[in-house]
């Protein structure tokens, strides 16, 4: 039987000579990135800002517009409705007021069913979330701190394992795919719910993956080619592991491709969250994190034994 | 390499046995699982909230109720502490305002007395040797007593403690449903009942305090100060949303006759003359005794029935209430003095609890996402394993199988470890295919390196499996790294997620690496091949 082989046996691409080509791009993608989040910012779900998010499944389908003037008649504030999955399912947002208590939470969601049954007598309800703003700041402060120590703790890791230069290249490229995939939301204005911080967490382990198994290359290479230029190592590198990546990317792609267009609409977030993150993730361990290694001094005397060392200049005071 | 010791066969065998085993009720439907003998593995993994509908509430304490308690609490103590002297502590101008318990003593000479009485009330907190008042002497003649930090914090606690008690008890009266009642943080207690729909019945029922006292009314206080809510002294005045004059306000003595404490029953009834709803009470022994006592002792004088400081109704009393039990009218449908039976029953919240967040998700949305979730494990699944196998041919149908078995391991484990699988768990679980796949792309690769670099085929097989280990190790430390934090910080749904990466995690270094290896040696052994097929 013939294999299947994406990456030809003994590929030698030169990844080094297309370097300031991946640098552009990736200067290009994160300014992108900064300037989305500046200019449109993330679409914050309730589960952040608070508010009520409810969820309704109709049977015939009503113009979004309809929707939205029905329930800003309301005077409830500005109402926003969005679809999800298909042009069936509603998702509307209410904002409360402030100070507002249970009762009047439930007052509302039960005026917008009101205006939805008006419209569909046929109309599911599926989901009703009130979230207090108090609540909600707790979420983002607890929410942003968790991506942020999973940066810094896998960071560290690295640092233990390999070498401080290791864990700074790691940290970088961490950060560059955190931004990329964060401008991508903003961009898009998909709603940023907790399913998407846990996309982002889960995108910081995995994207770290495929560095490991590149830095883990490296080190073996640095110890076995001790001779040899640490530019042309890291090309190496990068081919020797460059089947495997593809490989487990395309693996990867292929299961969450499948969540992306069957899975429950209920956590698109989280599917297209992961989704962006591998692939961004995928380039960014052949680039950002490898060849940040030379600019910060990874050299052929990294990961020399330290008795090594030792045995080394012993035999250079013999000689002399 | 090639050999395997026995017992390390039958190990591996035997855990992987064990793991599908655990898994199997979860392919047959409930009632069928309900019939196997005791000896059979029964447990289901339990589906989150989202995934089979309910009502989730979290709730939060205000912390500034118990502080105002605590503070009521003392003032009464202090007096009584103070009559009860020997000799008797002349004491005057007790107040609870900013916070602190501060009383004047009248004779000078007896301000250390006052003060031993009142250190005396005052508990210690934990190990430290700090108690939970600081008695101070101001100007001399003043005893002030702060409560501390500390005795706050130990306050609050246990009110949260009785509070998480009481909420269980009034969702649940008989401990059947699988509500769950759990304290999270300092001061919120969080609520989850599935299958139910409306929390509006179950936020009414957690609304009420149903502190409820009986007290005299006081015929002596001005109806014109009433009216305006000033209260003669030892009396206070409430509201009275149904009373005759439709003043609305009514005084009544500070004392208790007798408290919501004293109750041994409360059951929902009908009043025999007009058919009203009501709730009948029955007091327990001392409460009955008391309850007995000041009904002979004031017969024909109206006493009034207070639910959370508003009063429900006040009847006279038309002769001696003797046997102990009661019964409270007022403005109620058979549904609300159901509600109040049960929140009588379950005892009262020791601090009023507020909806910060509700969460309410409807059956047929959890049945379509458990059905798509499916759909997606099976297509996925399907995807990548189909991939591996034009991939790495033989070498993928092992990896194949292994997949097959961490995907069912995991779900044993969930099992019996009763981890809820939530709808990002689905998630996770079809993303766990996707990364398990990562070892034996690892493996296969190196072999295939090792092969071209002209090894003999066992030495490429043991090194392939060799080298390619630290890599796995290190790439899935990462991972868990992650899902750490992610069950650490998250909530709900999100530490479902965390749970399936990780138990996913481990699993997929089984079945991958040990489980593969297995195979690929058993195979070696049996055909010996002349060239891998890789």
């Amino acid at each position: 039987m013939r294999l299947l082989k994406l990456v030809p046996d003994n590929t030698n691409i030169n990844f080094l000579r297309w370097r300031w080509f991946a640098i552009a791009v990736s200067t290009i993608l994160v300014a992108a990135s900064i300037f989305f989040l500046a200019t449109k910012g993330l679409n914050f779900g309730v589960d952040f800002v608070g508010g009520q998010l409810q969820r309704v499944t109709l049977v015939k389908v009503v113009p979004l517009d309809t929707v939205r003037d029905r329930l800003n008649a309301l005077g409830q504030g500005e109402a926003s409705v969005q679809t999800f999955g298909s042009e069936r399912e509603l998702a509307i947002r209410l904002p409360l007021p402030e100070g507002a208590d249970e009762a009047a939470a439930s007052a509302a969601a039960d005026r917008v069913r009101g205006v939805i049954r008006a419209l569909d007598p046929q109309a599911r309800f599926d989901t009703v979330e009130t979230v207090s703003g108090k609540v909600s700041g707790e979420l983002l402060r607890t929410g942003g701190l968790s991506l942020l120590l999973a940066m810094l703790g896998i960071a560290t890791y690295i640092w233990f394992r390999f070498e401080w230069q290791f864990g700074v290249g790691a940290l970088v490229s961490l950060a560059h795919d955190m931004i990329i995939v964060l401008g991508f939301f903003a961009a898009t204005q998909i709603d940023f719910s907790l399913n998407v911080v846990a996309a982002l967490l889960t995108l910081i382990g995995f994207s770290l993956n495929d560095t490991v198994v590149v830095y883990d290359r490296v080190r073996e290479n640095l110890r076995k080619y001790r001779k040899m230029e640490i530019e042309p190592l890291l090309n190496l590198s990068v081919n020797e592991t460059l089947a495997r990546t593809v490989a487990t990317n395309t693996a990867v792609f292929l299961a969450v491709i499948a969540l992306v267009v069957v899975g429950p609409d209920v956590i698109d977030g989280l599917s297209i969250g992961i989704l962006a993150g591998v692939i961004i993730g995928t380039y960014s361990s052949i680039y950002v994190a490898r060849f940040l290694l030379v600019p910060l001094g990874v050299g052929p005397d990294s990961f020399l034994p330290k008795d090594a060392i030792a045995d080394a200049e012993r035999v250079k005071r013999r000689e002399t | 390499m090639l050999d395997f010791p026995r017992w390390k066969i039958w190990a591996v065998i035997a855990a992987l046995v064990l793991g599908v085993a655990l898994a199997v009720p979860n392919f047959f439907p409930e009632a069928a699982t309900k019939t196997w003998p005791s000896f059979l593995p029964r447990e289901r993994v339990p589906l989150g909230l989202d995934l089979r509908g309910g009502s989730h509430l979290l709730l939060q304490a205000d912390t500034g109720d118990v502080a105002k308690q605590r503070l009521a609490t003392m003032e009464e103590s202090v007096r009584t502490e103070m009559r009860r002297a020997v000799p008797r502590i002349e004491v005057g101008d007790i107040s609870t305002a900013d916070g602190v318990v501060s009383f004047l003593v009248r004779d000078v000479r007896q301000i250390d007395a006052a003060v031993e009485k009142t250190r005396g009330l005052s508990q210690p907190v934990g190990v430290t040797g700090q108690r939970d008042w600081d008695v101070a002497v101001r100007d001399s003649t003043r005893v002030v007593m702060t409560p501390s930090r500390a005795g706050l914090d130990k306050a609050v606690d246990e009110a949260l403690d009785t509070a998480r008690e009481v909420v269980a008890r009034r969702i649940d009266p008989n401990g059947t449903s699988e509500a769950t009642v759990l304290r999270q943080g300092d001061d919120r207690i969080l609520v989850q009942v599935p299958g139910l729909q409306d929390s509006r019945g179950l936020r009414a029922l957690l609304g009420k305090t149903a502190k409820l006292e009986f007290k005299l009314v006081d015929l002596n206080a001005n109806p014109q100060e009433v009216a305006a809510g000033r209260a003669p002294a030892g009396s206070q005045v409430l509201p009275y949303p149904d009373s005759p004059d439709g003043g609305g306000r009514i005084a009544v003595k500070r004392q208790v006759m007798v408290s919501g404490d004293e109750l041994v029953d409360a059951q929902q009834g009908f009043d025999q003359t007009n058919n009203a709803a009501v709730v009948n009470i029955r007091f327990d022994g001392q409460g009955g005794r008391r309850f007995a006592r000041v009904t002979q002792e004031n017969v024909q004088k109206p006493f009034a029935i207070i639910l959370d400081n508003v009063v429900l109704s006040a009847p006279n009393i038309n002769e001696p209430i003797l046997g102990g039990s009661a019964q409270i009218s007022g403005n109620f449908t058979p549904e609300t003095a159901n509600d109040l039976a049960i929140s009588l029953r379950s005892g009262k919240l020791p601090v009023t609890l507020t909806t910060v967040e509700e969460r309410t998700i409807g059956p047929d949305l959890g049945a379509e996402s458990i059905e798509r979730g499916v759909i997606a494990c099976l297509i996925g699944g399907g995807l990548v394993m189909l991939y591996l196998f034009a991939t790495y041919g033989l070498f993928g149908l092992f990896a194949n199988i292994a997949l097959l078995l961490n995907v069912v391991i995991i779900l044993g484990i969930m099992s019996v470890a009763g981890a809820t699988l939530t709808l990002p768990g689905i998630a996770g679980l079809v993303l766990t295919i996707g990364a398990a796949v990562d070892a034996n792309v690892l493996i296969n690769e190196r072999i295939r390196e090792e092969i071209r670099r002209g090894r003999r085929l066992l030495d490429a097989l043991s090194h392939g499996f060799k080298e390619a280990s630290t890599a796995i190790f290190d790439a899935n430390t990462t991972n868990v790294i992650a899902a750490v934090l992610m069950y650490a910080l998250g909530s709900g749904p999100i530490r479902g997620f965390a749970v399936v990466l990780m138990i996913g995690i481990v699993t997929s270094y089984f079945t991958a690496v040990v489980v593969t290896r297995l195979m690929v040696m058993t195979w070696f052994r049996r055909t010996r091949p002349t060239a891998l097929p890789i």
